[in-house]
């Protein structure tokens, strides 16, 4: 689950990490009661959306008075921003955040990340912040620092004084940024973080630190122990397909093929998708029902794959372990009937009581074609949808 | 031979009591594995199918000499099962269970690293393993699977049910199938189990499922390279995903660039491992390292 920044700067701020002051305008009405809370200015009105990249593609503007910063609401609220994360349809704002606008002397870069190799967090930090951090890595790999964080203790106080050094600091903007990095492992161990990251840590002129903005990701299988985070979800900001998917308890990416995919299991659900393509077609989607789906499930799963008008055709893949052939075929049959399937189903069965279950589908009275192998599944979905 | 497991495995069940856990725990003992036991904290004392259940994994491994354990506790609790286990001089852990906070399994691997426990952990979010005709610990489907010398290393459930059926088919027997889990952090790597085969008398060939993300198949390339005279095949799942929303920019950036598939197929390649490029050949990829005599059975 991601966070806004305005989330992100109250996680910051609880670690003892200095953020500048700012409020956040979650509805356009609150204007003039935020307007009469602001901290001095002048100020940046950030556009509050779940993607980087957002100051480029126009998100972020600066004001001097609190005429420009109405003016500045105004131009952002609604917009729609593209970035290169976001695709040509780009995101609406929904939210801004206002806040001090900071002069400082360097832009930093920190950020704490799970390294699934190392099987736990590292810090990373860079004297070069404030740019895009891939494209740092990319051509200036050496600018960037790297040390563990323990999961169970965090970042010892005398490793980050040693990251600190190594990245060339001394005296007061020593200490300072090693707080820093130790308050932001804290943080990101106690909220389950996946990624923590300020991007710039702006060093002011009397060496202290503040974060000038914040990205974070939180790890949702660990989402039941933080009620906060829950009550932060922002859905608004989600694909509604996704979001309708997440709610069934499939998991679905939708993709630009014509050949709709529903497959159990994320291992088998890929290579399904590469079997249609090395055979010609194109996938439309990628959906994993799980290992225990139920008919709800499966019938869901159709119309989710359904309200794609590109998709042409559907490919059915269920190897049965726990589920057994039987209850997926007759979940096959009720979703395809209960949703009215009018394109090609091409229905691929294997694993525990394959033979009940392809006999349910053969009497189904659907037009359907059953398949047993791969590459007849393949064959028989690309011819169809061509 | 075989790795990991065989008929005198004594595996215990920890969560035997939900409905999953009973429902695989009379799967396995089916099978024809040794269930000797179960653990629910609060039900010691009961019996499921016979089965009798200890409030604790201490008690019950005094009680029945478990030397493995298959984990289908809930998820915000299986990291602590996991270390209990280990605790107890479990020598085998197999953990089932979906979802577990990345973070908790970051820091049981720590504990269990640094607590001088000597044993294997597989998973977690993973289907178990099996060695064909022995011994199963999982939930997989066990009559797809054939007795033989062919060991599957996987990080997907229903793709190595695909793998080991089509092999089957083939009439080429598997000596032990491992699941490893789909999850980030993980018990066991590709390279930890290829150590494994490769030092098995009846193992004579390895296949192994890999997915797009992370470096794992990289490194089993580069283990294949040095270490192993047996011949392997491999495919990787994900060719035509997307490129990962994964964790924004400093995520792909530990994750370096080489998680895509074509690049892991060409590390795979360039090591001498035979890959297949669409997930209908695996059988056929598999059965064309083979040395004659088994390729003809």
């Amino acid at each position: 689950m991601k966070l806004h920044e305005y989330q992100a700067k109250v996680v910051l701020q609880e670690a003892g990490i200095p953020i500048p002051g700012g409020i956040p305008l979650l509805k356009k009405e609150d204007l003039s009661a935020v307007l009469k809370k602001l901290p001095t200015g002048p100020w940046v009105i950030k556009s509050q959306v779940h993607t980087g990249g957002r100051g480029k593609a126009g998100g972020i503007l600066k004001a001097q008075t609190p005429s420009e910063i109405e003016k500045a609401v105004a131009a952002l609220f609604g917009k729609t921003l593209v970035t290169h994360q976001t695709g040509p349809d780009g995101v609406i704002v929904r939210k801004l955040y206002i806040e001090q606008a900071m002069a400082v002397k360097k832009e930093l870069y920190v950020a704490c990340v799970m390294d699934r190799s190392k099987g736990c967090p590292v810090m990373m930090a860079s004297m070069e912040g404030g740019m895009d951090v891939e494209e740092l890595a990319r051509t200036r790999p050496e600018a960037l620092y790297y040390q563990d964080v323990d999961p169970v203790t965090g970042l010892a106080p005398y490793k980050a004084r040693s990251l600190a050094q190594h990245m060339g600091f001394q005296g007061a903007a020593l200490n300072a940024f090693s707080a820093v990095a130790i308050a932001l492992a804290k943080a990101f161990l106690a909220w389950d973080a996946s990624l923590l990251e300020i991007n710039p840590l702006g060093l002011t002129a009397d060496d202290k630190v503040i974060a000038m903005d914040a990205k974070m990701s939180l790890d949702d299988s660990a989402l039941f122990r933080h009620p906060t985070a829950q009550a932060w979800r922002d859905p608004s900001e989600e694909n509604p397909l996704d979001v309708r998917a997440q709610d069934a308890g499939v998991n679905y990416i939708a993709l630009s093929g014509a050949i709709g995919c529903l497959v159990n299991g994320a291992g088998l659900a890929m290579a399904t998708m590469d079997l249609i393509k090395f055979h010609g077609g194109e996938p439309a989607n990628f959906l994993d029902v799980g290992g225990g789906a139920n008919t709800q499930q499966v019938t869901e799963a159709f119309r989710i794959i359904l309200s794609d008008k590109k998709v042409k055709g559907i490919l059915v893949n269920i190897f049965g372990g726990i589920m057994k052939c039987d209850v997926i075929a007759n979940g096959i049959v009720a979703a395809a009937k209960g949703v009215g399937m009018k394109i090609p189903l091409v229905v691929r069965l294997e694993g525990t009581n394959v033979e009940e279950g392809r006999r349910i589908l053969k009497e189904s009275g659907l037009k359907l074609s059953a398949v047993v192998g791969l590459t007849d599944a393949a064959e028989i979905i690309v011819a169809a949808t061509r | 031979m075989s790795i990991l497991v065989n008929k005198e495995t004594r595996l215990i069940v920890q969560g035997i009591t939900g409905s999953a856990g009973m429902f695989h725990a009379r799967g396995c003992r089916d099978y024809g594995t040794q269930v000797v036991g179960g653990v629910t904290p609060g039900k010691g004392g009961t019996l499921v199918d016979q089965i009798p259940v200890f409030d604790t994994v201490e008690r019950a491994v005094k009680a029945t000499g478990a030397n493995a354990t298959m984990i289908f506790v809930p998820a915000p609790f299986a990291a602590d099962a996991i270390l209990e286990a280990a605790d107890a001089g479990i020598a085998l852990i197999v953990a089932i269970t979906e979802g577990i906070p990345v973070l908790d399994m970051a820091r049981a691997k720590a504990k269990l690293a640094s607590s001088g426990w000597t044993g294997r952990l597989i998973g977690p979010n993973g289907p178990g393993l099996i060695t064909p005709g022995e011994c199963k610990i999982g939930i997989m489907p066990g009559y797809i699977h054939k007795s033989g010398s062919v060991g599957v290393i996987s990080r997907s459930g229903t793709l190595t049910y695909e793998a080991v059926w089509q092999l089957t088919q083939l009439g080429i027997g598997q000596s032990t199938v491992i699941g490893i889990g789909g999850d980030p952090i993980n018990g066991s790597s590709f390279v930890d189990l290829l150590a494994l085969f490769e030092k098995d008398p009846q193992t004579e060939a390895v296949l192994i499922l890999g997915e797009i993300g992370g470096r794992q198949e990289d490194e089993a390339a580069d283990y294949f390279k040095k270490n192993m005279s047996k011949p392997m095949a491999a495919f990787i799942a994900g060719q035509t995903a997307p490129p990962g929303r994964r964790m924004g920019h400093a995520g792909a950036i530990i994750e370096g660039s080489s998680g895509t598939a074509a690049e892991k197929m060409n590390n795979l390649e360039n090591a001498g491992i035979r890959v297949a490029t669409s997930p209908e050949s695996l059988g056929d990829t598999l059965s064309s390292i083979l040395p004659k005599k088994t390729s003809t059975k």
